[in-house]
């Protein structure tokens, strides 16, 4: 694998082995020295144009955990906010001599568009691109899913007939397009809810169901709810009301929560918004896969970091 | 391509029993033994040791596998590899006497590799090593102790095990000029 | 200065073969077997004769932007694909809306002598959008400008364009409106549909540029006044349009050629090269509009050609800025899209890209294309000519065009401004060869 730029692009083949790699990374966590000397003189630059602690910094620890070398380069107070271009800056990284990129940038494309501009080497991995994809997000939550659903025996499965419902800002969400994509070609059933205004245009060639009411969505008992969260400038831009009807409307409140299968388990990509989209009676009950999806994140990330800077197979032969 | 069988099943059962019993010999019996093979054909070995050895000392010996792909040291030199997993057995490594078990031993760099894993799994007493065929061309100060069969080879051959658990049937093979570089180069039972 | 020309064997628009004899700026004589008493001779034997190209919507960005573009290598990418006539849009800096600038850009145009430069003004101050500019100053100006619009920007404000509509009446003139509802497109990225959504791009929904044409052939019918349609996109546009000419609505309407050839579906590749405003639509949406440039319902093509720096190319999708080169490559795209496709032949091929648009901007001497006594406007082209379209073939400062790599019939092969050559043999000449100076 040379680039992970979306998950659109992953056989259901290549998604179970980047799952199950991860069970492998999981595994080193639990030994006595969590650290593997895999990437050893390998770098890797987070290029951050977009400020994220908790993806930075999973990725950083994924990094660590292999042995390579980590150069982060964020927004605020470096030339990025000074107007440097998306060309400049990976090229500036590159001649440090980097192996990989890891790129979080607010335009949608960005990370395709390096990984295809011929500026630099390196791998790229998308981090997040706008309102287009967060591949290692979709990927970390399908790993979420499937710990819980099959535990030490999730080896080399996929999610075969899992229903999985995403409520919440589908329109703007990375996480949610890369959530349907992957968990889709894992053979879950996926679901969106949302008002109509945050479901995007011609869902009908995406391979989901869609609806608007929660309440349905949660007396049909799905496996998993992923709860997106509600962006601070998309509560002024009069997609909805105002929060309280948000939450009224699409939140898992308690109420909601007590209605929920009792094996439905709730999943957020953090950080959220509580009393919003989630009540703290869901995001801390033992239903919810919130530390999990923290934890798998890192897992996640050493297997793609491993998979693109490893090997010689590919386009790159 | 020329293709010389130079183990045939007995032999193989020969030298696993050989083998079985040298280890005892040096271990002074089997406390504190524990076995881990290398995948894929190295798990395979190690659970036959351990069965020869336990129906001799009429005990289970805890067997494990050591996948070593997250520790070699030439990650661009071929296609990705997908480790496989590594289990140890539940009493852990820590103050044992753990017996590394691969089916070809070559340059080294394998066990080279699985010294290190070993490392980060904890503090073993002591690590041995047993391998079905030793064929020479190290190319690390490594040396096993426990040797089925010393089989020179050329470079530009390539030694073929099979098992019986995955292959249908238990030999040896050497196969005469490489049919691929990478083939030739690799690790485990294509070594 | 008298010069002397003579093109033998051309084939002209309607199929038959001439010799044009040219002298003094002018077609003197046509027939067969002409005597080029003295003068050069442009074999034209296998080449279609078309009149000289009239590109009503063309971006040459000076003053202001010459980083991007100026008079001079705009008009040589103009001359370069057969064009003799250039509309330079207002968006300048300063902006077109006084008499002194669009005087300075046409006559930079004469003075080049690669293409005539017909300025259009700004129907708003500044394209502000709030007040009108000095329209009647501008039309009574040197430049005659005849031309008024915002492009790159809506006049949005239905009292404005009402008050435009009407105002430049007065003056013989048209407002060409660049019709995109501004509320509806903030931060647009490409075409509105299945797949914006998948690529996570802001979208630009047909509806913003429908709702704004039909109200304005409803405001140019209650004023009794002529309305243009910047770069129709949608097939809803289409229809609109189409409905407006039914009910003898005095509007007319431009396609580029990017629009006739290019889908949405290049912008998954991300590559900012296919960014471009309005956005490129759907297969349904080009195939709309190839039927309706075919059947009159659109009657012009306009390339809007717009230069832009490779850096404003090189970046992000959503950094990177809107437009495509156009000059160089619209006639080989109309060619591809409506001539091989049998929707067009050659007449209908000078109707769209010279007659109408001169008669729209009331450009003179293109109403008797090719005939005894009119200005000598001329392209000869070989059409029988094929090849992928390089960057050797762009001639003005900028490369950001989408059709770069991609086969594409036809060469121009020579152009005749006003009676000077200025391509032959297929070669762009140089400036002191053109120049009126």
């Amino acid at each position: 694998m040379k680039h992970l730029l979306s998950t659109r692009d992953l056989s259901r083949v290549d998604a179970v082995r980047i799952l199950d790699l991860a069970e492998d990374m999981a595994d080193v966590a639990t030994r006595a020295v969590p650290k593997l000397p895999t990437l050893r003189g390998k770098t890797v630059a987070n290029l951050f144009f977009e400020d994220s602690t908790r993806t930075r910094l999973s990725f950083e620890a994924a990094a660590k955990r292999l042995s390579a070398e980590v150069i982060t380069f964020s927004a605020k107070g470096s030339s990025v906010s000074k107007g440097e271009s998306l060309k400049d800056t990976a090229q500036t990284i590159a001649a440090m001599g980097v192996d990989a990129v890891v790129l979080r940038h607010p335009a949608s494309g960005a990370a395709a568009t390096l990984a295809g501009s011929g500026w630099i080497d390196a791998a790229v991995v998308n981090a997040g691109d706008g309102t287009h994809e967060h591949p290692t997000q979709g990927l970390l939550d399908a790993y979420s899913i499937r710990k819980r659903l099959h535990g030490a025996g999730s080896r080399g499965r996929d999610l075969d007939g899992v229903r999985v419902t995403i409520v919440g800002d589908i329109v703007h969400s990375r996480v949610a397009r890369s959530n349907v994509w992957l968990l889709s070609t894992l053979g879950a059933e996926v679901s969106l809810v949302a008002p109509a205004t945050l479901l995007p245009g011609s869902i009908e060639r995406w391979p989901v169901t869609a609806g608007h009411d929660l309440d349905a969505a949660i007396a049909a008992r799905p496996d998993a709810l992923m709860m997106l969260r509600v962006q601070a400038e998309r509560m002024t831009s009069g997609f909805f009301p105002n929060e309280r009807e948000y939450a009224r409307e699409w939140g898992l409140s308690a109420e909601r929560f007590a209605r929920l299968g009792a094996d439905t388990m709730v999943l957020h990509p953090g950080p959220m918004n509580r009393g919003l989209e989630i009540s703290s009676a869901a995001a801390d009950s033992a239903r919810s896969v919130v530390l999990e999806q923290v934890t798998n994140g890192v897992s996640i990330r050493m297997a793609v970091l491993y998979l693109v800077l490893s090997g010689n197979d590919g386009t790159d032969a | 391509m020329a293709v010389r069988t130079v183990l045939q099943q007995a032999d193989i059962q020969r030298a696993l029993t050989r083998i079985s019993h040298e280890i005892l010999e040096s271990n002074r019996g089997s406390d504190d033994l524990v076995l881990l093979g290398i995948p894929t054909r190295g798990v395979m070995l190690a659970e036959r040791i351990a069965g020869i050895i336990g129906s001799l000392e009429q005990r289970d010996i805890p067997v494990g596998a050591l996948d070593v792909t997250m520790y070699r040291d030439d990650l661009d030199r071929h296609p990705t590899r997908t480790p496989s997993p590594t289990r140890v057995p539940g009493a852990g490594i820590d103050g044992r006497t753990v017996v590394l078990v691969d089916d070809v031993l070559y340059s080294g760099r394998t066990i080279r590799a699985a010294l290190d894993a070993i490392g980060d799994l904890g503090r073993p007493r002591a690590v041995r090593l047993a391998v079905l065929v030793d064929r020479g061309h190290r190319e690390l100060p490594i040396r096993a102790d426990f040797v089925g069969k010393n089989l020179p080879s050329a470079a530009a051959e390539r030694v073929n095990v099979r098992l019986a658990e995955i292959d249908g049937d238990d030999s040896v093979a050497i196969e005469g000029a490489a049919v691929s570089d990478t083939a030739a180069a690799g690790d485990g039972g294509a070594a | 200065m008298t010069q002397h020309l003579l093109i033998t064997a051309a084939t002209l628009p309607d199929g038959t073969r001439a010799d044009l004899r040219v002298q003094d700026g002018a077609i003197v004589e046509t027939g067969s077997g002409l005597s080029a008493d003295g003068g050069r001779v442009i074999d034209a034997d296998g080449l279609q004769a078309l009149p000289g190209l009239v590109d009503l919507h063309t971006h040459l960005r000076e003053p202001g932007f010459e980083q991007s573009e100026t008079v001079l290598t705009g008009t040589r990418a103009a001359a370069a694909g057969g064009f003799t006539v250039v509309h330079a849009m207002a968006n300048t800096l300063p902006v077109q809306d006084t008499a002194g600038v669009v005087e300075q850009v046409a006559s930079l145009g004469a003075q080049h002598g690669y293409a005539t430069v017909r300025p259009v003004g700004a129907v708003t101050v500044g394209l502000g959008g709030e007040r009108l500019s000095e329209i009647g100053a501008m039309a009574a100006s040197r430049a005659a400008v005849r031309v008024f619009s915002d492009d790159g920007k809506c006049v949005s404000d239905a009292l404005l364009m009402r008050r435009a509509l009407e105002y430049v009446k007065t003056f013989d003139g048209v407002v060409a409106q660049h019709a995109q509802e501004p509320r509806l497109t903030e931060g647009a990225q490409m075409n509105e549909g299945a797949l914006s959504s998948e690529l996570g791009l802001a979208g630009w929904p047909a509806v913003a540029e429908e709702s704004i044409i039909a109200r304005d052939v409803l405001l140019a019918q209650h004023v009794g006044a002529r309305l243009h349609i910047c770069h129709v996109s949608t097939a809803g546009s289409v229809d609109i349009v189409r409905w407006a000419k039914a009910r003898g609505i005095d509007v007319t309407a431009e396609v580029t050629p990017h629009h006739l050839l290019l889908t949405e579906q290049l912008a998954a590749t991300y590559d900012p090269h296919y960014k471009v405003n309005p956005p490129l639509r759907r297969e349904e949406d080009v195939l709309a509009l190839r039927a309706a440039l075919a059947d009159g319902t659109i009657d012009i093509v306009a390339t809007d050609h717009a230069p832009h720096p490779v850096e404003a190319k090189e970046c992000a999708w959503p950094e990177a800025a809107v437009g495509m080169v156009g000059l160089e490559s619209a006639l080989a795209v109309v060619q591809e899209a409506m001539v091989e496709t049998g929707l067009l032949d050659w007449s209908g091929v000078a109707r769209v890209l010279s007659t109408t648009p001169a008669r729209i901007g009331r450009v003179t001497g293109y109403d008797a294309p090719l005939a005894v006594g009119s200005p000598a406007n001329i392209t000869l082209v070989d059409a029988a000519a094929r090849s992928d379209f390089d960057v050797a073939r762009l001639h003005g400062m900028s490369v950001n065009s989408p059709f770069l790599g991609r086969s594409l019939p036809g060469r121009v092969m020579a152009v005749v401004h006003d009676g000077r050559p200025t391509v032959l043999d297929g070669a762009l000449l140089e400036p002191a060869e053109v120049t009126t100076a």
